[in-house]
């Protein structure tokens, strides 16, 4: 069963907490990868990585462009599910 | 005027401490920090030698997650050693652009790299972390070091075998010398206990295989030796001229008077048994620290246990010293903690510091039969230095052909 939009955040959140020591709390919806929560290309990769893994979806490079807010990830990530 | 170049802060992460000073108590005491490995991977692929000097303190206890996981083991080595030299130094007020840092690694970044390749091969391309590469450069550690106390003034690496970090040092000084920086942090940095290096030294013979008896496997000098014991781990020394640290009233150490690089250009791993390009070294250190032969009271050696590397530093030692060698008190400190290569230099030159400081050249393990070939006066117990100013060397040699030595000389506040 796909999961929803709050459990892709929590899950989400965990691979940006693991990778950037970011707290899990501070990943919401609005936030902006790379102005609010600082996080560099190569940190932004391996997440990505990361939640393909997790999520058993893809990621296409092209796409991650894209993804400026945790929403837009969060998003993709939803609607990427089998 | 000339200028002086002094250590004002020392730092380590070794097999037998997490720390500079507990090395050093633990390097007294005649501990010895070389075990036998428990890993899995010594069952899964054979290794032919099962022991080693492993960080008596795991990095991961001391980092974040976060860094760790940015970091290979070496830099992460490199990082514990650099924070505690510079906070030892009172972390000196100095601007960016006069602060540089001299890092060295004889292998580099082995795990990372080796590990992305698994990865590489089990899970494909894309898995491969889009870390791998900072992380297994050469330059890493000394580029980690630079980042966390933002450096400014040249991060470079020396590499040269198991005589990167003593190139570091010596490369470090003339930095200063030239007046180019006023500070450097200065050191060197190791992590390859790992089934490949291990092998690959193995295969050359230049391991001790002695699996049953690891804490006396490392005995340079011993007529039983037979190869060194390979260790991990990492140091730091913070240098800076004289002028700059009177001027913040830091303490100082000791004075770093002299370093010298030669090669042999004779073989690519084999010690040229005549001596000459590490008597040149030895010679040319002296040199630059204006100082006599007879002003040397202690010998950090490199000896690390190899049956023709220890007779061939004694034969550059005699070609240097004559009859006065007699007369000098020689460590052979690998004996405690194994061979750090990269990092063996920068250990063992706040071995020779500290000896100075405290008056005491550290014991050598395990020197139960000594060779009749190598008639040192070797410390195996500490042993007491004289007072006044006094003078140590300390010397490593890399397969290459390479052979770094520095010199230091007490520093009377």
């Amino acid at each position: 069963m796909p999961l929803s939009q709050s459990e892709v955040l929590a899950g989400l959140a965990e691979i940006v907490n693991d990778e950037t020591g970011i707290s899990a709390d501070a990943v919401a919806l609005e936030k902006s990868f790379v102005d609010d929560l600082d996080i560099d290309s190569i940190s932004m990769m391996t997440i990505v990585v990361n939640a393909e893994d997790k999520f058993g979806v893809k990621i296409p490079d092209e796409e991650v462009k894209n993804l400026i807010t945790v929403g837009d990830a969060v998003n993709f990530i939803v609607g990427a599910q089998g | 005027m000339s200028r002086k170049i002094v250590v004002t802060g020392i730092g380590a992460t070794t097999p037998l401490g997490g720390d500079a000073q507990s090395t050093w108590r633990a390097l007294l005491a005649g501990e010895s920090g070389i075990s036998t490995l428990e890993q899995p991977w010594i069952e899964k692929y054979e290794v032919p030698v099962t022991f080693a000097g492993q960080a008596k303190v795991a990095a991961n206890q001391i980092l974040t997650p976060q860094e760790a996981k940015r970091l290979d083991p070496s830099s992460q080595f490199a990082l514990i050693a650099a924070r505690e030299a510079w906070a030892d130094a009172g972390k000196p007020d100095v601007a960016p652009e006069r602060l540089a840092v001299e890092f060295a690694t004889g292998i580099g970044g082995v795990w990372t790299l080796l590990d992305a390749f698994e990865t590489l091969q089990e899970r494909g391309p894309r898995r491969v972390l889009p870390m791998t590469v900072p992380m297994l450069m050469p330059n890493g550690p000394a580029a980690a070091v630079g980042m966390d106390i933002a450096a400014r003034g040249g991060v470079r690496t020396a590499v040269s075998a198991c005589a990167s970090s003593t190139e570091a040092v010596a490369n470090a000084l003339d930095r200063l010398l030239s007046g180019a920086v006023d500070v450097v942090v200065a050191g060197g940095c190791e992590a390859a206990i790992h089934p490949l290096p291990i092998s690959a030294f193995a295969a050359m013979h230049a391991l001790s295989k002695k699996n049953d008896s690891p804490a006396t496997a490392s005995r340079p000098y011993d007529v039983n030796r037979d190869g060194f014991v390979m260790g991990e781990g990492g140091a730091a020394l913070v240098l800076e001229t004289e002028e700059h640290a009177l001027a913040r009233g830091a303490k100082i150490y000791a004075e770093l008077a002299g370093g010298a690089v030669t090669s042999d250009a004779h073989h690519i791993t084999a010690p040229d048994p005549e001596g000459t390009g590490a008597a040149r070294a030895v010679i040319a250190a002296l040199k630059q620290a204006d100082a006599s032969i007879q002003e040397v009271v202690h010998i950090n050696a490199h000896a690390t246990s190899t049956p023709v590397g220890d007779i061939a530093e004694y034969v550059a030692l005699k070609r240097v010293f004559g009859e006065h060698l007699e007369n000098i008190v020689v460590s052979a400190t690998k004996s405690s903690t194994g061979h750090l290569l990269g990092g063996a230099g920068a250990v063992e030159a706040i071995f020779t510091v500290l000896a100075l400081k405290e008056r005491v050249a550290p014991p050598t393990l395990n020197l139960d039969d000594q060779d009749p070939a190598i008639p040192l006066d070797v410390a195996t117990s500490p042993r007491k230095l004289p007072d006044g100013p006094i003078l140590a060397i300390s010397n490593s040699f890399g397969f290459g052909g390479h052979n770094a030595v520095v010199v230091f000389r007490s520093y009377e506040g």
